[in-house]
């Protein structure tokens, strides 16, 4: 039995990633665009610095979803849907925040967004879980 | 001009991923997920896993190979200086672990212009070597000024 109703706010995720996260991201996930591993390279595109990859930053909503109330079980997580709007950017510190929207039986259903000071990188996130 | 959408509906050959502990652990560490399931056999298996068990967004290790191809196909024709990853969705089903052997294909489900952007949403399909889903990603990209 899920053991939470809706408004149960989730335990609020806080991360900072250091200079060299990305660098680790991209070996662990594959991803070498060096629009996240070259601060050079990101600037002649027009960034402001080397971006966050967003799927990290997704990485973390799933996170704080399923440690927060799934206690970290991996089957807990059913589905996740994000939106990417605002770039991330590493060495500063990521919030990621949510509350519960629905509960149906074991389905527990959650709203999510994560931040960087006022800049919202991922937005509208939602989360299924099953408890 | 408008937007080319001959490649709505198209399917790009599938690829194959082992899934294996040292990759997990690795994934694990960068996120920072500290649960003994993602390193440890003994603790993956006690929770009732065959092996050490991926988290659930390792999903993008072993999905990408398969979409990469269709990213870049020309008969899609996105524009690589102008596109962001807009938006992503995965269903998750049967967990990935440590020895599974996990088939990714990758289809192209609409190519639509709104506002002068294009959006480009893709549908990955993984399966495990028992033929169980483990995952379903849904990945939106937008192409600024189409």
């Amino acid at each position: 039995m899920a053991d939470f109703k809706a408004g149960d706010a989730v335990p609020e995720l806080r991360v900072t990633p250091d200079k060299y996260l990305t660098n680790r991201y991209a070996g662990a996930s594959g991803d070498f665009n060096p629009i996240h591993i070259d601060a050079d390279f990101a600037k002649s595109v027009g960034l402001p610095s080397n971006i966050l990859h967003g799927l990290y930053s997704m990485g973390l909503v799933a996170k704080a979803a399923a440690q927060g109330l799934g206690g970290g079980d991996p089957r807990s997580l059913k589905k996740l849907t994000v939106q990417f709007r605002g770039m991330g950017l590493p060495e500063q510190e990521i919030v990621v925040t949510g509350s519960v929207k629905e509960v149906e039986g074991d389905r527990v259903t959650v709203d999510l967004e994560a931040a960087q000071g006022g800049n919202r990188i991922i937005r509208n996130a939602q989360a299924e879980l099953e408890l | 001009m408008a937007i080319k959408t001959d490649a709505v509906g198209k399917s790009w050959p599938s690829t194959t991923y082992q899934v294996g502990r040292e990759k997990i652990k690795e994934y694990a560490t960068v996120l920072g997920i500290e649960n003994p399931v993602h390193y440890d056999v003994g603790a993956a298996r006690e929770a009732g896993f065959r092996d050490v068990v991926a988290p659930p967004m390792f999903a993008v290790v072993y999905s990408m190979h398969a979409l990469a191809p269709a990213m870049f196909d020309p008969e899609v024709g996105m524009n690589f200086a102008t596109m962001v990853h807009g938006g992503q969705t995965f269903e998750w089903d049967e967990p990935a672990c440590s020895g599974d052997e996990i088939t990714t294909t990758a289809k192209c489900i609409s190519i639509e212009e709104k506002l002068g952007n294009g959006f480009y949403v893709f549908e990955t399909t993984s399966v495990n070597g028992a033929g169980a889903e483990v995952v379903r990603g849904t990945w939106t990209n937008i192409v600024r000024g189409v």
